[in-house]
């Protein structure tokens, strides 16, 4: 499998304090990879520093082959990285449609009405809000926006930050799926942050445990599932 | 009652020019949280560059006052557009994210030198235009005062009104004023959407010095002459209205720009010219003491 985002040896520091450690990460095209750490771990902060903010320190960021590592940002977000990122970030100034169509933008709204329609299929919400600002919505509401805002620019790969934070269960379950289906049926390629452990190796390719800012095991989600460590660490008390 | 018509009148022409330099202040305080000072004194640049190129192209090329002024006008614009630009990248781009009085340090330090610029290469008197465009319009006649319209005073406040709608459409609804807007609330998110920052902030630059520019010709048609410190009173003026209005908010800079106009013509009639500079100061200061959000100030409904 040909590796879409390839992370060798990445360096991440805030000030003084280091929150990245050489870490090695891979993305393959139409994979599903899933992270998963304590808080604090420096989850966000890998996803984040995909999109160079911050900057790495040391070592190589690969799109597709290209190198971002030092790329703008901006310029990274035109090559088809999408990311909803941790906080939501919905523009609570702007309507549901505009916040949609600032997602669009960087395609050039390619495809715009279908997406809109996509999106609408997988959160009718967001249709019934459509006029609404973006600061009233709900804080699930405002998750649902952040991953439609994400998917309107026709990512090949799409960063979710902690999708199901403060969502109901079955609208968690609902975006799990989604996921699922975009992957399989149109090869979008995901790259997940999750405090749902369980759910999160299950729907996985793929997974990195990260810990203190250093991957320290990776492997199949099914795998790591089944893991005694991973068990005791992230899904004994917690699993349902 | 005339006296206040006419009063009204000459108010809201001021006040026009007012809000078109408030939204400069207002647009650069809600997307780098800075307060322009030099802002004041790109308007007094525009209105020089406007004064010279009006004086060279009716009195040593002959030709008519319209034309001339139109040139005058866009040839204004896009050199203070441009100076504006230059400034942004040289004196504050680097200074965003350092502590918050840097970039205000610089921007007094470009004020001081473009007012001291101008006044080593123009000398510190008023220069003046030949009068154009005189005629007036009579709208009452007979009682003790004629109420007048100036065509001036139409031709001010159509620019100003065409203008902003134009200026208020760019805003809402295109994809160049819904990035201005992301950037405002979020640059980092707007980044990760694509949205090229530097540009944009440059960009309101641009925008706000030529409003600026358009401001700074109307004054110099109206008033007949400029020097080289009107960078700073106005300049205040037009950042009180955006105070007053609510610093950040479009419709706020221009409501607020309209109220210092009236204030300052009204104050001036009826409790003499000598204070109505005063006027327009106390009302920063009290609107900062009071209602520090200001008449328009954001509503904040935002969920974190
Ligand atoms: N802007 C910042 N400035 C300073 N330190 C930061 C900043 N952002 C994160 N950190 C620190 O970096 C470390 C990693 O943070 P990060 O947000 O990446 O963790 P995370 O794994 O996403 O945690 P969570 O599961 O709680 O979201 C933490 O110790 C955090 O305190
Ligand atoms: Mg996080």
């Amino acid at each position: 499998m040909t590796a879409l985002l390839s992370i060798t040896g990445v360096t991440a520091f805030y000030g003084a304090v280091q929150a990245l450690r050489g870490v090695d990460l891979e993305v393959g095209k139409g994979e599903i990879v899933a992270l998963i750490g304590s808080n604090g771990a420096g989850k966000s902060t890998l996803m984040m520093s995909i999109f160079g903010a911050p900057r790495v320190r040391d070592g190589k960021i690969l799109f597709d082959g290209q190198d971002i590592t030092h790329m703008p940002t901006h310029e990274i977000a035109r090559l088809s990285i999408a990311q909803s990122p941790e906080g939501r970030r919905i523009f609570s100034r702007m309507t549901v449609y505009e916040n949609l169509q600032m997602g669009a933008a960087v395609a050039g709204y390619a495809g715009f009405e279908a997406n809109l329609e996509k999106v609408f299929a997988i959160f009718p919400r967001l249709k019934e809000r459509l006029k609404q600002r973006g600061g009233t919505l709900s804080g699930g509401e405002q998750q649902m926006l952040a991953i439609a805002r994400a998917l309107m620019s026709n990512p090949k790969l799409l960063l979710l930050d902690e999708p199901s934070l403060g969502l109901a269960p079955l609208v968690c379950k609902q975006i799990f799926e989604t996921v699922k289906r975009l992957n399989e049926q149109e090869g979008l390629s995901v790259f997940l942050v999750e405090q749902d452990a369980h759910h999160a190796l299950k729907l996985a390719h793929r997974a990195y445990v990260l810990v203190n800012g250093a991957v320290t095991m990776s492997g199949r989600g099914a795998d790591l599932l089944r893991d005694p460590k991973v068990r005791a660490a992230y899904l004994e008390g917690g699993a349902h | 009652m005339e006296i206040f018509l006419q009063q009204l009148i000459n108010g809201v022409t001021l006040g026009s020019i007012y809000g078109l330099i408030a939204i400069g202040y207002t647009m650069v305080f809600g997307i780098i949280g800075m307060v322009n000072f030099a802002h004041g004194d790109v308007f007094m640049l525009s209105a020089f560059i406007a004064l010279l190129l009006l004086l060279l192209l009716t009195q040593m090329l002959g030709l008519a006052a319209a034309p001339a002024f139109v040139v005058a006008l866009v040839a204004s614009m896009a050199l203070t557009a441009l100076w504006n630009f230059a400034i942004e990248r040289v004196a504050y781009r680097r200074l965003r994210g350092s502590f918050r009085l840097a970039p205000l340090i610089s921007a007094i330090g470009m004020s001081t030198f473009l007012a001291n610029f101008v006044t080593v290469t123009q000398g510190p008197n008023n220069k003046s235009i030949p009068p154009m465009w005189d005629q007036v319009i009579a709208i009452t006649s007979g009682g003790a005062y004629d109420v007048t319209l100036s065509y001036k005073q139409i031709l001010i406040v159509a620019v100003t009104g065409a203008l902003l709608a134009a200026f208020w459409f760019v805003v809402q609804k295109t994809p160049l004023g819904r990035a201005q807007r992301a950037c405002e609330q979020d640059a980092k998110m707007a980044a990760l959407l694509g949205v090229d920052v530097n540009r944009t902030v440059a960009l309101t630059f641009v925008i706000g010095a030529a409003l600026a520019a358009v401001a700074g010709s109307l004054y110099l048609l109206q008033y007949g002459v400029v020097k080289s410190s009107d960078g700073f009173v106005p300049g205040v003026k037009a950042f009180t209205a955006a105070v007053l209005g609510g610093i950040g908010s479009l419709p706020g800079a221009v409501l607020g720009g309209l109220l210092i106009g009236l204030i300052e013509t009204m104050w001036g009639q009826y409790f003499g010219s000598d204070y109505k500079d005063v006027a327009a100061f106390s009302v920063l200061a009290i609107t900062l003491i009071f209602m520090p959000s200001g008449l328009m100030g954001r509503p904040d409904v935002e969920k974190v």
